[in-house]
Formats: structure tokens, C-alpha cells, sequence
């Protein structure tokens, strides 16, 4: 394949992804937009008023860059790892596998089409979030770059899992029971600093953790992790990830006998 | 001429040790019109999904119009258009976008993508569903979406497995004026069939395959030559109260009433008309009974399940 086709071919993917999570909107795009505005509601203003401060902000503003991540994480992994697995369900996966296609670009565009959603509801959670509270960025380029970084590896989490699964069962295993609760458990509620030691030590080996924080310096100016350890682990992670969902393709993981 | 297809040496051992394919070597020559014929579980399916990519092999060599699977396999896809046997698209999608889309895999630009996709889904007939989406066509538009999506590259090999599976007797035959077209036009065509009659009837190379060997790998005619009996079913102008004796032709009634008469090859029917003019019987119509390929078809699979599946032929290159 010329360059210019395999740039078609990248394009067709992500077109179809997009076609794919806006045509069911009422599954994909409305029910965070409407679970984080309950956040807003319930946490933000109904609970946070009586909380006060969190790390120098009221509670609302605390909250919001964590909320924004915990959208953004959600959606991006959910659209691979359902898109994907229900292509293998479908067998619509053949579609593609007796085409040309490199392996890296099936990849690459199943991963910027999980982006493209992930990228959206954060966009989308951001205006509602501009309903509760003022949102003043402190780093611009530190909340794109993480917001990028971290819906590209929670894209690729979708991907693995989704090659690796074999039942629909499988495909909400992993976010039900790890994504959330690390998600939770990742200081989009709180400050670790409010944790006895033990725990906060317990909470530094919790990925999301860094994630979050990141972009709440990007966005407050204030993090409990350094924020440049956090992006170094992000790109590690992506690294890591690429090159096992790159090899599972090449070997047809649960897509060829 | 080039081979369209070269196997060589094919073997495919699953995961729990089964062995679907057992050293496969088969030659399909550019513009030909192939079947791969063979009972279920023979390793038709195997082997063309190996060809497309969909099942990895164990060991053997594949060439797609001289292009190893192994070392160039993009070039060897581009050539490759493939219609499976089971409905393996988006139900969700329209008719339309699965076969744009299918051409995007193959790097072709949207706007010649929608102008290929118009004229296969005309040719096909489903132009008129191309908002549809799939799950609301009925299983004949399924397979004929299919054939489009396979073609909209415009490859130059097209593997159909099982294309009129399940497919009316009237759909069927549009199908294959639609297959001989575009065999005509320069598409080589391999095809695995339950049909035997549709593999007879558009044919011109055949491979029967076995228990994971080539049973025959030979020209439709040179293989019908083996048939040494055919039998012939002809019509009464009255109806026949029981078979008539005919010398050398052993012949019985059919349960309709016409008669079925064994000829060998080399007798000739003369002989038969013959005897019948003689007892005053007037034959106003005459066909060949089912189709000689089937007979042949369960004879040489009847002989390889008796031999313990040893190849019967390893067949050269056709």
C-alpha cells in the first residue's frame, strides 16, 4: 500500500468509528453527560458547599478536573473495547483482516476513533462543568497533552481487552470491576493528602491516580503527584501497551484460527 | 499465463492437534473459472481462509498472483476480493457504507469508492437498498451484498465460499450469469459449492478435496471422461405400465413415471431409440439425470473413505 492509501485506510477507521458512536448517541454520548451532571449536582454543589476547601479550591472546582479525566478514561475505553469485540462478534473484523491494512494502522485507528469519543464527552463534561463553576487553566499545554495521553492508553486498555475477550461478560469485567474502582479510588474526589500514610502509599501505585492529577495542575495548578512523573508513566504505559496490542494482532489473537 | 493461485505443500494443524489440511498443492491459472469441491469438514473452507488470511497456516507456501503470503502478503491482498460463507458484516450499517467503507480498507479514495460501490450495487441489484441498513435485507441481498463488497476493489482473484448457499433456484441463476460475466471480463473465480451442478455448470477446473487432501486436481472435462455410465431420463408420449426390456441398456421407471436408462460410454443411444421405436414407444423429451459431477463427486469420496482417506491423486497443475 502507498502511503497516501494506508492514510486512507487510517481515515476510513476513525471515520467509521465516529459514524459508528454518533449514530447510537443515546448509548455513547448522552448517559456521561448526564451521570457527570449528577455529579455536579449532588457532589458539587448539594455535598461540596458543606465540605469547603479541597487543596486551596471549593470542592466544585476540585472535583471538575477529575470528573472531566474519569469521562474521558471511561468513554475512551469503552468504544474500542466494545466496537472492536462486537466486530468480532459480528465477524465484521474479516472486513478488515483480508484487506491490505497494516496491523499498526488497524490500531492506530481504532485507538484515535476511541479518542474521538473520549476527546468528545471530555469536551462535553467541560461545558456542563461550565454551568457549576469557573474553569481557569493554569497550564494549557499540560491538560491537552495528558488529556490526550491518557485517552490514548485507556483506548488501547480497550483494545487488549477487547482481542482477549470472548464473551460480552468479558468486555465489562475489566471496567466495572478495575477501571472504576481505581478511577474512584484515584483522587478524582479527593486529595490523597487527607488519607493516612499507609493509604496514600497504597494510592501511589493507582495509575489513574497520576492521570487525574496531571490535569488538575493543568487545570488548578495544584497536584498531589508531580505531574511530570505522571506524563513519563502515561508514555510509558502507552509504549508498553501499543507493543502487546500490536503483537496480538500480528498473531491473530482470537481474530484468526 | 500466470497462476492466479499457488499452493504449495499446505498444511494446517488447529490448536487441539486436529489436522484440517495435510500438504495441500493446488494451481489455479489467471482467468479461470475454479471449483474446490469436497464434503463438510473436507478443508475447502481452511484452505481459501488461509489464502485470505483469515486462518493461519502451520506450513506451505501461498502465492496470490506470484505474491507470497509470507513475505508480501499486502500486494497478495490487494489482489483478493472474498466472499464468505457465513454473513460476516455490521448488521447495523447501511448497504452503502459497508461497501465505501470495505473500499477505504483498500485505500481507495471516498469519491472512486462511491462510484465502484454504485456500479457493483447496481450490477447486483441492490442499488435501490443502499440506505438499507444490512439487517433488513433478505438473505439472497445479503449474499449479493457480499459479492459487492468483495469486488469493489476490483480484485483479480474472487474466492466465493458457498455464494448461493440458501439462495433461491431463480436468484441462483442470476448469480451465476453475474459470476460468467465477470469471469469473462478477466476475473479469475474460485469457488467452493454444495451445488455440484453449479460447479458443472460453470466450471472449467475442478479440485475435489478430502479428509485434508486433493482428491482430483484436473479440468472439468478430463474428470467428467471418468464418468463411464451416465443415465438419461426420457418422457412418454403414453404412460408407461413398467419398464421395457432393452438389450445392454438396464432401464426402470422413475417415480413420475418417465424412464430412466443406464448408457455406457461408447454405446451411443441410437441403439436405444432404436429398441424403443421397435416396442412402439414415442420419447417426446430426453435429459441427463441430477448432474454427472455429483455422481463422480460421491464415488471418489465413497473410494477415499474406504482407502482410510489415503490420496487417491495428487493431481497436477491444471
Amino acid at each position: 500500500m502507498t502511503p497516501q492509501a494506508k492514510m486512507t485506510a487510517f481515515n476510513t477507521i476513525v471515520l467509521r468509528e465516529i459514524r459508528r458512536f454518533t449514530r447510537i448517541w443515546p448509548q455513547t454520548l448522552l448517559p456521561p453527560a448526564v451521570t457527570m451532571t449528577l455529579y455536579f449536582i449532588i457532589f458539587g454543589n448539594l455535598i461540596g458547599s458543606r465540605i469547603g476547601d479541597m487543596g486551596g479550591f471549593d470542592y466544585m472546582s476540585f472535583i471538575v478536573p477529575g470528573l472531566i479525566m474519569m469521562a474521558v478514561i471511561t468513554s475512551s475505553y469503552a468504544n474500542v473495547v466494545s466496537s472492536f469485540f462486537s466486530m468480532k462478534f459480528q465477524r465484521s473484523i474479516e472486513e478488515l483482516l483480508v484487506s491490505p491494512v497494516p496491523d499498526w494502522i488497524i490500531l492506530a485507528g481504532y485507538v484515535c476513533g476511541g479518542m474521538a469519543r473520549g476527546l468528545g464527552i471530555g469536551f462535553i463534561v467541560t461545558l456542563l462543568s461550565l454551568g457549576f463553576t469557573r474553569l481557569e487553566i493554569h497550564n494549557l499545554p499540560m491538560v491537552v497533552v495528558t488529556v490526550f495521553l491518557t485517552s490514548a492508553l485507556f483506548a488501547l486498555g480497550g483494545f487488549i481487552n477487547a482481542m482477549l475477550a470472548t464473551k460480552f461478560d468479558d468486555i465489562s469485567i475489566v471496567p466495572t470491576f478495575v477501571l472504576t474502582p481505581l478511577t474512584y479510588l484515584g483522587g478524582v474526589f479527593y486529595s490523597i493528602n487527607m488519607l493516612p500514610e499507609f493509604w496514600q502509599g497504597v494510592s501511589m501505585i493507582n495509575p489513574i491516580l497520576y492521570m487525574v492529577n496531571a490535569f488538575r495542575f493543568g487545570i488548578l495548578g495544584v497536584s498531589d503527584v508531580n505531574p511530570f512523573v505522571a506524563l513519563g508513566m502515561i508514555l510509558v504505559f502507552i509504549t508498553l501497551l501499543s507493543a502487546v496490542a500490536l503483537r496480538m494482532l500480528q498473531r491473530g489473537k482470537g481474530i484468526r484460527h | 499465463m500466470t497462476n492466479a493461485l499457488e499452493i504449495g505443500g499446505l498444511i494446517k494443524t488447529y490448536g487441539d492437534g486436529f489436522q484440517a489440511l495435510k500438504g495441500i498443492d493446488m494451481n489455479v491459472r489467471e482467468g479461470d473459472f475454479f471449483a474446490l469441491l469436497g464434503p463438510n469438514g473436507a478443508g475447502k473452507s481452511t484452505t481459501l481462509g488461509i489464502v485470505s488470511s483469515l486462518v493461519n497456516k502451520t506450513a506451505g507456501t501461498v502465492r496470490v498472483f506470484g505474491h507470497d503470503i509470507d513475505t508480501s502478503l499486502s500486494d497478495a491482498k490487494l489482489h483478493l476480493g472474498v466472499v464468505p460463507q457465513e454473513f460476516n458484516f455490521n448488521q447495523f450499517e447501511k448497504v452503502f457504507d459497508i461497501v465505501t467503507t470495505q473500499a477505504g480498507y483498500y485505500g481507495i479514495p471516498m469519491k472512486k469508492a462511491k462510484v465502484s460501490a454504485e456500479k457493483y450495487l447496481r450490477k447486483l441489484g441492490l442499488w435501490d437498498k443502499k440506505d438499507t441498513p444490512a439487517r433488513m435485507l433478505s438473505g439472497g441481498m445479503k449474499r449479493r451484498l457480499m459479492i459487492a463488497r468483495a469486488l469493489v476493489h476490483e480484485p483479480k482473484l474472487l474466492i466465493l465460499d458457498e455464494p448461493t448457499a440458501g439462495v433461491d433456484i431463480e436468484l441462483r441463476r442470476s448469480m451465476w450469469t453475474f459470476l460468467e460475466e465477470m469471469n469473462r471480463q478477466g476475473t479469475t473465480i474460485i469457488l467452493t459449492t454444495h451445488y455440484l451442478e453449479e460447479a458443472e455448470a460453470l466450471c472449467r477446473n475442478i479440485a475435489i478435496i478430502d479428509h485434508g487432501r486433493i482428491l482430483k486436481h484436473t479440468s472439468k472435462r478430463e474428470l467428467l471422461q471418468q464418468l463411464h455410465v451416465e443415465t438419461f431420463v426420457l418422457d412418454t408420449e403414453s404412460p408407461l405400465a413398467s419398464a421395457p426390456a432393452l438389450a445392454d441398456f438396464p432401464c426402470r421407471l422413475d417415480g413420475e413415471g418417465a424412464l430412466e436408462i443406464d448408457v455406457e460410454k461408447g454405446q451411443g443411444l441410437n441403439r436405444v431409440f432404436v429398441q424403443l421405436e421397435a416396442l412402439g414407444i414415442k420419447v417426446v423429451s430426453m435429459r441427463t439425470k441430477a448432474n454427472r459431477l455429483e455422481e463422480l463427486f460421491i464415488r471418489m469420496v465413497e473410494e477415499n473413505a474406504n482407502e482410510g482417506a489415503a490420496p487417491v491423486s495428487a493431481g497436477g497443475a491444471v
